[in-house]
C-alpha cells in the first residue's frame, strides 16, 4: 500500500473516531490534530481503528503523543510498521 | 588499611547536599508542627487551616518549586512530595491544600509562556500567593479534558469567562484560580486553554458549602465563577499538554504522598500501641503484633509504589516523549487508584489494631479524624472514572512498564 492510499485510510479513520472540529478529509496533513480538538481518549479510538484497518499493532515505543500529532506522523508510523 | 577503610572511602553526600536536605526537612517540620497544633480545630470547625498555610508561606514553601532565580526554593518533585508526606502525618487538609496548590504552581513553573504568566510566577514567589484550581465543571461529570464554558474576548485586551464549578477547593481563600475553558465559543469541548484569574478579577457565588465527613479543612465548596483576565494570562500551550506533562502526574504524585503520610501516621500509632502491650509481657508476642506485621506488608507496598512513582516522574521531568507516553499515563492513573485504596485500608486496619482508644474521638491515640479523612481519596476523584480511562488505554497498550 502506498503512502497516498495509507493517508486516505488514515483520514477516513480520523473522520470516524478523531472527534475533530475540522473535516478530517480536508484538514492539512501537517496540522496539529490535538489543536483540532482530538483528546487522548479519542486518539485511542483512532489507534484501534487504524489497527483494525491496516491489521497492525502499534508497538509500545510508538504509543506517544508525537505519533498521533498529525496525519503525516500517523501515515509515517503506519508505513514504518508495515515495512518492519 | 583496615576493612573499615572501605566504608569511610564510600562516596559521601557532599556537605552542600546534606545542608540542603536538612533545610528541606526543617521547613517541613515547621509546617508539620503548626498543622498538628490546629488539626483538631480545623476539623471540628470545618475551616481553612490558615495557621499552617501561613507557616508554609513564612517558610517560603508556597513557592517551593519555583526556581531560586525567580524567588522560590527550587524544590524538585521528590522534595515536594517528601514535604507532603511529613505534613500529611499531621493534618490531611493542610497537606491536600499544599498538594493542590503545588499542582498549579508547577503548571506555571513548567509552562508559563507569556510575559504575564512569567511575571505572575515571580509574584507567587515574592508575595507568597496561594493558587487554587477550577478544572471540573457542571454537566461534564468530572472529566477535566472537556469544558462547556468558553473564553470570550472583551475590551482592553481582556477575556471574560463564566463557569459553573461543582468544586473549587479553598476557592474562597485563594489569591488566584487556574481555570480551564474552551478556547472560544465555537471551539470543540476538548479544545481547552488554561488561564490564571486573580481573586480581584473574580466573583465567586457560593452554591454549596462544605460540611463533609473528612478533609473538612479543604473547604471544597461549589461556586458560580465570573471572571475577567488579561488575554495573556492564558497559557499559549494546549491544556492537553499541560495536563499530560504536569497537572495530572504532579497532582497524583503530590496527593499520593500526602496519603502516604496519613497511612504512615496510622501505622506509627498502631506500632506504638502494640509495642506498649509487648513491654507488659516480655517473652510473649502479643496477638496484635501479628496484625501489625500484616499492616507492615501494606505500608511497605504503599511506600514503595508512591516513592517509585515520584522517582519515575522525576526521571521523566524533562522528557516529554516519556511523560506523554501511554505507559506513563497508565502508571500515574494507577498510582491514584492504588494510593487511595491503600490509605483507606491501612488507616482502617490500624484502627482495628489499636482498638477502642483509636475509635474514640478524644484520646491520645485517636484515629477517628484520620479514618474519616482516609475515605476522601477514594471519592475526591472517582476511582472508577480513572479506571475507565485506564481501561481505554489498556485497549492499545502493549503492557510495558
Amino acid at each position: 500500500m502506498d503512502s497516498t492510499a495509507i493517508e486516505t485510510t488514515v483520514r477516513s479513520v480520523l473522520g470516524h473516531h478523531g472527534k475533530l472540529s475540522e473535516d478530517a478529509g480536508t484538514i492539512a496533513a501537517d496540522a496539529d490534530l490535538y489543536r483540532a480538538g482530538m483528546t487522548s481518549h479519542a486518539s485511542v479510538n483512532v489507534m484501534l481503528g487504524l489497527e483494525d484497518e491496516f491489521d497492525i499493532e502499534f508497538p509500545e515505543e510508538r504509543l506517544t503523543k508525537a505519533t498521533f500529532t498529525s496525519i503525516n506522523s500517523i501515515t509515517e508510523a503506519v508505513e514504518a510498521i508495515n515495512n518492519d | 588499611m583496615t576493612d573499615h577503610a572501605v566504608l569511610t572511602d564510600t562516596p559521601q553526600r557532599g556537605a552542600e547536599d546534606t545542608d540542603r536536605a536538612e533545610r528541606v526537612a526543617a521547613r517541613a517540620e515547621a509546617v508539620a508542627a503548626v498543622a498538628r497544633e490546629f488539626a483538631d480545630a480545623v476539623d471540628s470547625e470545618s475551616r481553612f487551616p490558615r495557621e499552617a498555610i501561613d507557616e508554609a508561606r513564612n517558610q517560603g514553601l508556597l513557592a517551593a518549586p519555583i526556581p531560586e532565580a525567580d524567588g522560590g526554593l527550587g524544590y524538585s518533585i521528590t522534595e515536594l512530595c517528601r514535604m507532603l508526606e511529613r505534613v500529611g502525618r499531621e493534618c490531611t487538609s493542610t497537606a491536600m491544600i499544599l498538594a493542590m496548590h503545588h499542582s498549579q504552581v508547577l503548571c506555571l513553573t513548567r509552562h508559563a509562556d507569556t510575559d504575564f504568566l512569567r511575571d505572575y510566577t515571580r509574584r507567587v514567589a515574592a508575595e507568597g500567593l496561594l493558587l487554587a484550581s477550577a478544572t471540573t465543571e457542571a454537566q461534564i461529570g468530572g472529566d477535566t479534558r472537556n469544558s462547556t464554558c468558553a473564553v470570550r474576548p472583551i475590551e482592553d485586551g481582556r477575556v471574560a469567562l463564566h463557569k459553573s464549578c461543582p468544586v473549587i477547593s479553598y476557592g474562597a481563600y485563594a489569591d488566584a484560580i487556574l481555570v480551564t475553558a474552551r478556547r472560544s465559543e465555537d471551539a470543540a469541548s476538548s479544545d481547552q486553554v488554561l488561564l490564571v484569574v486573580e481573586a480581584e478579577n473574580l466573583q465567586l457565588d457560593r452554591q454549596r458549602g462544605w460540611d463533609a465527613l473528612g478533609m473538612r479543612g479543604t473547604c471544597s465548596e461549589s461556586f458560580e465563577l465570573d471572571a475577567t483576565t488579561p488575554a495573556d494570562a492564558m497559557f499559549t500551550v494546549l491544556f492537553e499538554t499541560i495536563s499530560a506533562q504536569t497537572m495530572l502526574p504532579a497532582a497524583h504524585c503530590l496527593w499520593a504522598s500526602a496519603w502516604l503520610g496519613m497511612a504512615t501516621q496510622a501505622g506509627l500509632t498502631a506500632r506504638s500501641v502494640v509495642q506498649k502491650a509487648a513491654r507488659k509481657t516480655p517473652g510473649t508476642t502479643p496477638p496484635s503484633a501479628m496484625r501489625l506485621a500484616e499492616l507492615e506488608v501494606q505500608l511497605q507496598s504503599m511506600t514503595d509504589v508512591v516513592r517509585a512513582s515520584v522517582a519515575r516522574y522525576e526521571a521523566a521531568w524533562d522528557d516529554p516523549a516519556v511523560s506523554e507516553s501511554m505507559q506513563f499515563a497508565i502508571a500515574m492513573n494507577t498510582l491514584k487508584v492504588s494510593g487511595a485504596e491503600a490509605v483507606r485500608r491501612i488507616v482502617g486496619d490500624a484502627m482495628v489494631i489499636v482498638g477502642i482508644t483509636a475509635f474514640a474521638n478524644r484520646s491520645p491515640v485517636s484515629l477517628a479524624r484520620l479514618y474519616r479523612d482516609s475515605i476522601g481519596p477514594s471519592v475526591m476523584v472517582n476511582n472508577d472514572r480513572i479506571l475507565l480511562h485506564t481501561a481505554t488505554l489498556q485497549l492499545v497498550s502493549r503492557g510495558q512498564r
